[in-house]
């Protein structure tokens, strides 16, 4: 998914390098943003879900750790989603309370995401900026390596490093992290080949400031739009990413819960009649892909100097 | 272009390396050995298995024998876990099944993809452009993990037309639903690569001079327009495989075809390293053949490209 934007990257990329002057890019940027109705709508809706989980809990009528014994064993009779019963979204067979459990996984799998985007943007930009700014034999050796990564099957790496390293969250999301940054690192490398024969960048280096200075204080700070929506389209990747591994049971583990490890669950017992099980869980993933998907596009295109 | 294709292998051949040298070194790494088990052998037992199994030697040794093996005589060994199997053995069960839905996933992504696509950017702005737009943004929030349920939802339990699992040597009513399954998201990332270079390209100056000189539209299309605007699918082609052969871990749990990835998992779970390694290299060296493939015939279709 994350692929199929690319192409639309680069000529951002390209478009970025001839910004004309004017208006501050990231004042126009806003008003354009703000024009855009599915991006604004979809960062409501993911503003609205990310609120919801963190308030959620206090209306919780059960924790997630809490069994109700009534419902446990006869999910489809009695642990329907109700508002008497306080599960407002039902149970599942254990008895276990599907609100609390549906905010605890959006907050884990939130949490990856972020998380993991976070690494991944913070790696790939120092190394593609590097890169790009030192250039000749340097660039050549860091990028081939870039090239190494890349054509290695990365899911089951991760897959090795989990069972190597135990399955944990913390893992899952270096894991990911450390293995989704090459194409950030390769965007942010071409960009910086653009950059580094511009005026500015020539006077720093008269005035003796060093290459770490410069790439971290005149370098980076000129990547941060297309860094932006680079790490918004990331995001959702690896949410993808991190549920594909828990649906597996391979990722986040019980008692801790996440998207994938409740639609799992939910798939798994799709033939009881427990439908509420599957639905809640899935409809939550798909309207936060849908929304980061629809927001990562409206930040490229309120970005782009060339749509002004 | 002979110094492109040597340049091209002199990267797949290191890169085959360092994910064997990874892997073996992840493997040695995690703690426990193979024999560890709730009741620890004697040390004498443990030890005279080692010998045999070559596990008493320094690190570089038994990585260097592993290798020598592999290269020679294509051994990766036995199994740790499942001591009358050889890994040989079940990637050779394993790798014939998913590599027969795997190829038709992909003719699938491609064949319905492309024509997707096109048929989108010629008819731009009417009812069915905006519903391949509508199928390829579905697709991308609906991943394999969700669509393998739901078609057992509807296929097995509510139309009951398709059985809900199993391979059964390949009868193509077992193959439906894992193929739909495996290839819809990339049919959808397919068809909307499609769709923006075509449009990118029918907005091109050349194509306003054919137009305007009065070819006809189909050979417009098929002399002008088709090549260049299936430039970017090629270069999707390399991660859209990688994809597919990811994807299959999930399609052999779900549906239990038994291919590959459900010996990878599997393997996982029991910390079976010999059989998680081989499964490892050989998804590896095809995704990097793959790679190859793809670029070298990317560089054989675009004229800009000459090394």
């Amino acid at each position: 998914m994350i692929v199929a934007n690319k192409g639309k990257i680069k000529t951002m990329a390209e478009n970025l390098s001839e910004s004309g002057p004017g208006r501050s890019l990231w004042k126009d940027a806003r008003m354009r943003f703000i024009q855009n109705k599915a991006a604004t709508i979809s960062l409501f809706i993911l503003l609205s879900i990310v609120l919801f989980s963190f308030i959620g809990p206090y209306f919780a009528v059960w924790s997630y750790e809490q069994i109700d014994w009534n419902a446990m064993g006869s999910a489809a009779r009695v642990g329907m989603p109700s508002i008497e019963s306080g599960h407002y979204f039902g149970t599942d067979d254990l008895g276990r309370d599907l609100y609390s459990r549906v905010i605890q996984g959006t907050q884990i799998s939130l949490m990856v995401g972020v998380l993991g985007a976070t690494v991944a943007v913070i790696v790939g930009t120092l190394y593609g900026a590097t890169s790009g700014y030192l250039g000749g034999k340097t660039d050549q050796i860091m990028m081939r390596i870039v090239d190494i990564l890349m054509s290695i099957p990365y899911m089951f790496v991760l897959i090795l490093l989990l069972v190597v390293f135990g399955r944990s969250i913390g893992m899952l999301f270096i894991g990911i992290g450390l293995l989704s940054w090459l194409d950030m690192s390769r965007i942010v490398r071409g960009q910086t080949l653009n950059l580094k024969n511009k005026e500015f960048i020539e006077a720093a280096r008269v005035t003796g400031v060093s290459d770490f200075k410069i790439i971290t204080r005149h370098i980076v700070p000129n990547l941060l739009g297309i860094v932006a929506v680079y790490a918004t389209l990331l995001v959702p990747g690896i949410i993808l990413a991190e549920s594909f591994i828990s649906f597996l049971g391979l990722g986040v583990q019980e008692p801790s819960t996440s998207w994938g490890a409740l639609i799992k669950e939910g798939a798994g017992t799709i033939s009881y009649d427990t439908e509420w099980q599957l639905l809640f869980p899935l409809a939550f993933f798909v309207v936060s892909l849908f929304c980061f998907y629809f927001i990562g596009d409206g930040l490229r295109d309120a970005l782009d100097p060339k749509e002004r | 272009m002979i110094n492109y294709i040597i340049k091209r292998i002199g990267i797949a051949i290191p890169t085959l390396l360092i994910l064997i040298a990874v892997s073996f070194y992840l493997m040695h790494a995690a703690p426990g050995g193979p024999f560890t088990s709730e009741r620890p052998l004697p040390p004498q037992v443990l030890a005279n298995i080692e010998a045999k199994y070559g596990l008493d030697q320094p690190i570089w040794r038994q990585m260097f024998n592993y290798l020598w093996g592999v290269i020679t005589e294509f051994d990766f060994g036995p199994s740790y876990k499942y001591h009358d199997r050889t890994v040989n053995e079940i990637i050779g069960h394993g790798f014939p099944i998913t590599l027969k839905y795997g190829f038709w996933s992909f003719i699938v992504a491609v064949g319905v993809g492309i024509p997707l696509g096109a048929i989108a950017a010629i008819r731009k702005n009417t009812w069915i452009d905006y519903l391949a737009v509508g199928v390829s943004i579905g697709a991308q929030v609906l991943p394999n993990f969700v669509m393998a349920p739901l078609l057992i939802i509807v296929f097995t339990l509510w139309l009951d037309w398709l059985p809900g699992g199993g391979w059964n040597g390949g009868a193509w009513q077992y193959l439906v639903m894992p193929v739909i399954a495996l290839s819809t998201s990339y049919m959808a990332s397919i068809a909307r690569i499609t769709r923006s270079s075509m449009l990118e390209v029918l907005n091109t100056n050349y194509i306003r001079t054919a137009r305007s000189k009065g070819l006809p539209t189909k050979v417009i299309f098929f002399r002008h327009v088709l090549k260049p605007s299936l430039l970017p699918v090629i270069s999707y082609l390399g991660p859209a495989f990688v994809g597919l052969i990811t994807g299959s871990v999930l399609i052999d749990i779900y549906f239990s075809t038994g291919g590959m990835g459900y010996f990878f998992v599997n393997a996982a779970f029991n910390r079976d390293y010999s059989v998680m390694m081989g499964i490892t290299i050989v998804v590896g060296s095809l995704t990097i053949l793959f790679s190859l493939i793809a670029d070298l015939l990317y560089a054989w279709i675009d004229p800009k490209i000459r090394y």
